[in-house]
């Protein structure tokens, strides 16, 4: 059953189209994002002067938050915001979340792709902000009392990205996403018995009680974040031949980075005084 | 949604004018302001363009903003190019001798239902923001309006 609910899965993952993307769709859209962000999660958002003012950039996030991930779409109502919607702004997705019917088709219009390094190039190439989360699955179902750790999973192929467009990166920490629910455990030994990696790319089958559902396992009907407070600090751009040189070592750049987020992070985990209130 | 503030200052047009005609000043004239960079056309009068926001809530909201009324010592009016639609407008007018009365309007439009609602939440920042603009405008224009006493010459004794 598993594989064939795979194929129809691969089957639906649309083509990413960057013309779907409707910048009069987000425009109309952004005081609902303003009022979830502002009212259910007390965002704050800070450091959009580091991004460059034009041309392409990877804005590398840590992901939180299960499949409600409130990061992304506050993230891009900051960006839209602050930049103007005409400025073209993709975000990696997995899969799934460009495959769910109807939610996948609102994604698309707010700019996201599916995520894989292809659909990347061509939005850079394009002139666009990209948004990826290296960490993906993996990152996002880790459990709440690992809120402020950086973990990508080892998973370097943005920083060659990166090096083969020659785009800077800025780095995009945030905090608060893993306190919507409160996870319990990734559940990768469940996802490996259930083949989920091989068939849908998952790693991980999240275990976490959330709303409205108490014990949720999987998330695939996502859930009803509860409202954490939401920080995103955006880091000075790294523009890496001029950091680390000509063909740096990727594994070198990865660890710099990491550790600039971890740092960030971790900084932004000193200034909480209470889970949820922020 | 729109908001007018009205008040009356101690201090002749023109200097009430001088603090409000230089819009690179408007970062520290009003509170919220988080950016405010020329982006085309003149550096001041009609037709002169910045990119200006204004932090409320959880974003840096605004746009591209145009000045299309540069009366001096009357009227200084802007209205959107790009971004949250809005319209602004600083008003003098004579209230006496050597006394201002200036009118700060400020009009904004969300679309649709959730933006309707999102205005509604946010006048408040927007008015306090706008109220403490006004309320710098009164001390930079005091200040200029201050002739400051002759000098003493070093022979002088009281």
């Amino acid at each position: 059953m598993i594989p064939s609910l795979a194929r129809l899965v691969q089957g639906s993952v649309p083509t990413a189209d960057l013309d779907d993307r409707d910048p009069d769709y987000i425009r109309d859209n952004l005081p609902g994002l303003w009022l979830l962000a502002t009212i259910w999660h007390r965002a704050e958002v800070r450091g959009l002067e580091h991004i460059p003012e034009q041309g392409p950039v990877l804005l590398v996030g840590n992901h939180s938050g299960g499949n409600a991930s409130p990061d992304t779409l506050i993230f891009t109502l900051a960006f839209s915001a602050w930049f103007g919607v005409e400025r073209r702004f993709h975000q990696l997705a997995h899969n799934l979340v460009v495959s769910y019917p109807g939610i996948g088709a609102m994604l698309r219009r707010f700019g996201t792709v599916a995520a894989s390094p292809e659909n990347a190039r061509r939005a850079l190439r394009g002139g666009a902000a990209v948004l990826v989360y290296p960490g993906g699955d993996w990152e996002v179902s880790r459990p709440s009392w690992q809120s402020a750790r950086i973990d990508f999973g080892g998973r370097r192929g943005f920083l060659r990205l990166a090096l083969e467009e020659k785009v800077p990166v800025v780095p995009v920490v945030s905090i608060g996403g893993q306190e919507t629910a409160l996870f319990l455990s990734r559940g990768e030994r469940l996802a490996r018995l259930l083949r989920l990696d091989r068939a849908f790319r998952l790693k991980t089958l999240p275990i976490s009680l959330a709303a409205p559902w108490g014990l949720n396992v999987g998330d695939l009907l996502s859930h009803i974040p509860l409202p954490a407070k939401i920080t995103i600090q955006c880091l000075p751009a790294i523009d890496l031949e001029e950091w680390f040189g000509p063909n740096p070592n990727v594994d070198d750049v990865y660890e710099s980075v990491v550790a600039q987020m971890q740092e960030a992070l971790t900084r932004l985990a000193a200034e909480r005084r209470f889970p949820l209130v922020g | 949604m729109r908001i007018e503030l009205v008040t009356e200052i101690a201090a002749p047009r023109e200097a009430v004018w001088g603090a409000i005609a230089d819009p690179s000043q408007w970062p520290q004239l009003i509170h919220g302001i988080t950016r405010f960079d020329h982006a085309g056309g003149p550096a001041t009068g009609a037709g002169a363009r910045f990119t200006m926001r204004m932090r409320v809530g959880s974003a840096d909201v605004g746009g591209l903003i145009e000045m299309v009324e540069w009366d001096e010592q009357c009227d200084l009016a802007w209205t959107s190019v790009l971004g949250i639609g809005q319209r602004g407008r600083w008003r003098l007018r004579d209230a006496g001798p050597s006394r201002t009365t200036v009118t700060l309007r400020f009009a904004y439009q969300s679309p649709g239902l959730l933006g309707w609602v999102a205005d509604r939440v946010a006048a408040p920042v927007v008015r306090r923001n706008l109220e403490s603009g006004l309320e710098e405008v009164r001390r930079r224009a005091l200040r200029r309006s201050v002739v400051p006493p002759p000098r003493r010459s070093r022979g002088a004794r009281a």
